[in-house]
């Protein structure tokens, strides 16, 4: 051929851009696909390439790609490309659109992927209304793994795994993902198409396009069911394949427009950008000048010595945590080791709740108190269940007018007192915690105050509530003090 | 530097941030979701990503998404959660693709319970999902290992383009103690292999399927040429009082914690006792175990597990050195004293010689 003859030609239809000219990540024949004569998906593939073209979004495109026949995406389209596992395009495409919005992302996949082992990512995208725009190739059976029965399989239609022909009482019904899908709220349009003869191709190019334009203009989720002819597995010859599209399969997936909502949709406005670098350390609320300074200086005694270890424990809603808490961030604010560990029952409320709390002057080794030099017991069963555990020469604190005789040990200083009740009579009987570590610090006798209410004002609040646990940790020392004139509670 | 009292599984999120992170996609479980919940809170104020997914399944695969966004993401779960999550893992593994991933652990088989345990050593370290592949894995004993190793695993996963685990217990991600964080934010980046929507990058693809079986072998080694780099290079563990130590305590996690509580008490019984505690599980610390062969008589592996690091320790010694283990399940952690009790009996046995004549008669 002469180039004269060649510059005589008008090129009416070219391969889209959106193609690599030559598919040179396959490894043979890169001239052409590997897909089966009469397969929809080569028609498929091109009509959405045809669409970026159109669309100018080539470069911004970004397309996930499924596990099945349409696996090799990326041999074909010359965009960025992802695999992603079997079934979870959506959840692969929602977390790239919401990283890179300007970015126009496609998942590609079949109705084994998208129907049965990706029926959950679907459905949750769809209702998020992810901005991404799904394709998804209903041919009513798996054809890569070759030809077992899909949701999508006719009542009748024989498979491998449903070889008398699918039954309604033993596999159901096919599933109809797109009129699922259509019941929800956030999706802006759901179309379903066929590829049963050129009429309706025309439509579903029509149909791909807008489902890629709706994100174009930010508008929202969009689906596109292409019903979809697999001769090979179907044991057809490609024309009959195509006619059985038309002629049965449109019968249980009827085609139309199931959802639009283009109209009324309002474009997503661009986010705004990310806050300055240097402006995140106090937005975290890590940053250093933000921070107390504390009240080491103001220590009670020398603290190399000191080893606090305490348990607390209660039902929940004693506020045993909070308790312990305050205990250890005045710690920390008075320049002392801490730590506190929690433990407690699933349940929110009534369960058993018990912490465990260490002060000391150096670094602290285990968390966990197993041996309390300070055991609070907010309730009996606490009581009985951790008296045994205390520290000879220790002491127990306990929310009861006396220990149970069984409880009685002579080797630990005893505080049994109704905390509760003083509590009550302070103005709420939740403030019993307060009392109580009120006289634990006394007790303990090395914490400043300033440390306490420092303490207090970073986890508390509510300025009432504040000025309540204020007034039950002066009760709290008031109890310790008389107790200790007066032997009263002396166990 | 000021501190600032803080939960573990708090530290963790604060610390992502400031290395860079901008995307968090997790789903509840106990006892991880403080840690879903402080990315609630934190991601959007910081420009970043938060999206709480339909399953384990979703979350993790949201992470390959963002990851080959080329961004810094993570996600945190527990036992039952990490199991869901094992597919997405491998995917991340094969197709190269950095992240990282918080598995505070919890009592299991099955629905097990919420308490603390050291179950998962086996489906984190050794990679629960299906190919060769390793995730790396860190293993903090404290709030602020919690904060700089997490920071460390979003280097370690940049470096090494692969997952990394921070596997801690409940206890860890639970428990409050002081914390300082960098007070310097780090860039986020963007890598030249990611699909970022742009033309710069449209030439790239994330993929794991290598069908041709030679390009297959060679992508498998070259995931292990990586592998073996890091048990070169990122091996880490923290020595306490071992020089010199007849007995060698290894544990990791509270364990770790708990241990040195046994050291101190079983030193000031006159017993010669040390402890290693692996920070990396995998690569697993295997040199400095070896090295304290020369004056340890016996290791004593202690976990909250049936002995599933004790097999890394074991390998790691290959028969040069008696190890016994010692261990609590279900969720019961081990007290001071009954390890105590167990290093006593293990000092009888193995060195006999230090051991007071009057005890051994007693314990005899």
């Amino acid at each position: 051929m002469s180039s004269e003859m060649v510059s005589e030609y008008t090129v009416v239809h070219e391969k889209a851009k959106s193609f690599y000219e030559s598919y040179d990540r396959k490894e043979e024949l890169p001239h052409q696909t590997h897909f089966c004569p009469g397969c929809g998906h080569g028609i498929v593939h091109k009509m959405l390439a045809q669409a970026i073209d159109e669309l100018g979004i080539q470069d911004k495109t970004i397309l996930v790609g499924p596990i099945g026949c349409s696996v090799f995406t990326y041999y074909y389209f010359d965009v960025g490309n992802v695999s992603a596992a079997h079934g979870r395009a959506p959840a692969v495409a929602t977390a790239m659109k919401r990283s890179r919005p300007e970015s126009i992302v496609i998942g590609y996949q079949g109705d084994g992927d998208l129907s049965a082992i990706g029926s959950a990512e679907i459905l949750h995208a769809a209702n998020r209304g992810e901005h991404i725009t799904v394709i998804f190739v209903n041919n009513g059976i798996y054809s890569m793994t070759g030809g077992q029965a899909a949701p999508t399989t006719l009542l009748g239609q024989k498979s491998t795994t449903t070889p008398g022909g699918r039954s309604a009482a033993t596999e159901g019904y096919p599933l109809h993902v797109s009129e699922l899908l259509a019941t929800l709220q956030a999706p802006v349009y759901i179309e379903r198409v066929g590829l049963g003869d050129n009429k309706q191709i025309a439509q579903a190019k029509r149909a791909i396009k807008r489902a890629v334009e709706n994100q174009v203009r930010g508008l929202g989720f969009s689906l596109v069911e292409v019903l979809s002819p697999c001769p090979t597995i179907w044991k057809m010859p490609p024309v009959e394949a195509q006619h059985w599209v038309n002629d049965v399969m449109e019968k249980t997936f009827p085609l139309a427009v199931l959802c639009d909502r283009t109209k009324e949709a309002v474009p997503r406005p661009l986010a705004a950008a990310g806050p300055a670098l240097e402006d995140i350390p106090h937005l975290l609320g890590v940053h250093e000048e933000g921070l107390p300074e504390g009240n080491s200086a103001a220590i009670k005694r020398p603290a190399e010595d000191l080893d606090l270890r305490v348990r607390v424990a209660g039902f929940g809603g004693q506020g045993v945590l909070l308790l312990g808490e305050v205990l250890a961030e005045a710690g920390l604010d008075a320049g002392l080791e801490v730590s506190w560990l929690p433990s407690y029952g699933p349940e929110i409320r009534s369960g058993t709740s018990n912490c465990h709390v260490r002060l000391a002057g150096r670094p602290i080794d285990s968390p966990l108190v197993v041996e309390p030099n300070v055991l609070l017991a907010m309730n009996e069963p606490s009581l009985r269940k951790f008296y045994a555990s205390v520290h000879p020469d220790g002491w127990i604190l306990y929310n009861g007018e006396t220990i149970p005789e069984e409880c009685n040990r002579k080797d630990v200083h005893v505080l049994a007192c109704q905390f509760s009740q003083v509590a009550d009579e302070l103005g709420d009987p939740r403030v019993a915690n307060m009392v109580m570590l009120g006289a634990l610090l006394e007790i303990a006798a090395v914490l400043p105050e300033a440390s306490i209410d420092a303490a207090l004002l970073r986890l508390v609040k509510n300025q009432r509530w504040v000025q309540l646990d204020e007034r039950a940790l002066a009760r709290g020392r008031e109890l310790y003090k008389e107790a200790e004139v007066s032997h009263a509670c002396r166990g | 530097m000021r501190r600032q009292l803080m939960k573990g599984n708090e530290a963790i999120v604060k610390s992502a941030i400031l290395a860079g992170c901008r995307a968090f996609y997790g789903y509840p479980i106990t006892p991880a979701s403080e840690i879903t919940e402080s990315a609630a809170e934190c991601m959007p104020k910081t420009g970043g990503v938060f999206l709480q997914a339909e399953s384990e399944v979703a979350a993790i695969n949201m992470l390959y998404g963002a990851a080959s966004a080329g961004v810094r993401a993570m996600t945190a779960s527990s036992g039952p959660g990490i199991s869901l999550m094992q597919e997405g893992m491998s995917y991340l593994a094969g197709a190269q693709l950095p992240c990282v991933i918080a598995d505070i652990t919890r009592g299991g088989p099955g629905l097990g319970n919420i308490a603390a345990e050291q179950g998962d050593y086996h489906q984190v370290v050794k990679g629960g999902g299906h190919g060769n592949y390793r995730t790396l894995v860190l293993a903090p004993d404290s709030v602020q290992e919690m904060a700089d190793l997490t920071a460390l695993a979003f280097e370690l996963a940049d470096r090494y383009r692969n997952p990394v685990v921070v596997l801690a217990d409940g206890f860890i991600g639970q428990m409050m103690e002081p914390v300082e964080f960098p007070q310097k934010a780090t860039e986020p980046r963007q890598p030249d292999w990611a699909v970022l929507g742009t033309a710069e990058t449209r030439g790239n693809l994330v993929t794991s399927l290598h069908l041709d079986l030679n390009e297959s072998e060679s992508h498998n080694l070259a995931l292990e040429a990586k592998y073996r780099l890091a048990e070169q290079l990122e091996t880490r563990a923290e020595e306490w009082q071992t020089e010199g130590a007849e007995i060698v305590l290894v544990g990791y996690g509270i364990i770790g914690r708990i241990l040195k509580a046994v050291t101190a008490e079983a030193r000031a019984m006159g017993l010669n006792v040390g402890l290693l505690r692996p920070i990396t599980l995998y690569p697993f610390p295997t040199a400095h175990l070896q090295c304290l062969t020369n004056t340890a008589r016996v290791f004593v592996v202690v976990e909250m597990s049936n002995g599933q690091m004790l097999e890394d320790v074991r390998l790691a010694l290959n028969g040069s050195i008696p190890v016994e283990f010692f261990s609590r399940v279900g969720g019961i952690v081990p007290s001071t004293e009954e390890i105590l009790n167990f290093v006593r009996i293990q000092a009888q046995r193995y060195l006999p010689a230090v051991v007071p004549e009057e005890e051994r008669m007693v314990n005899v």
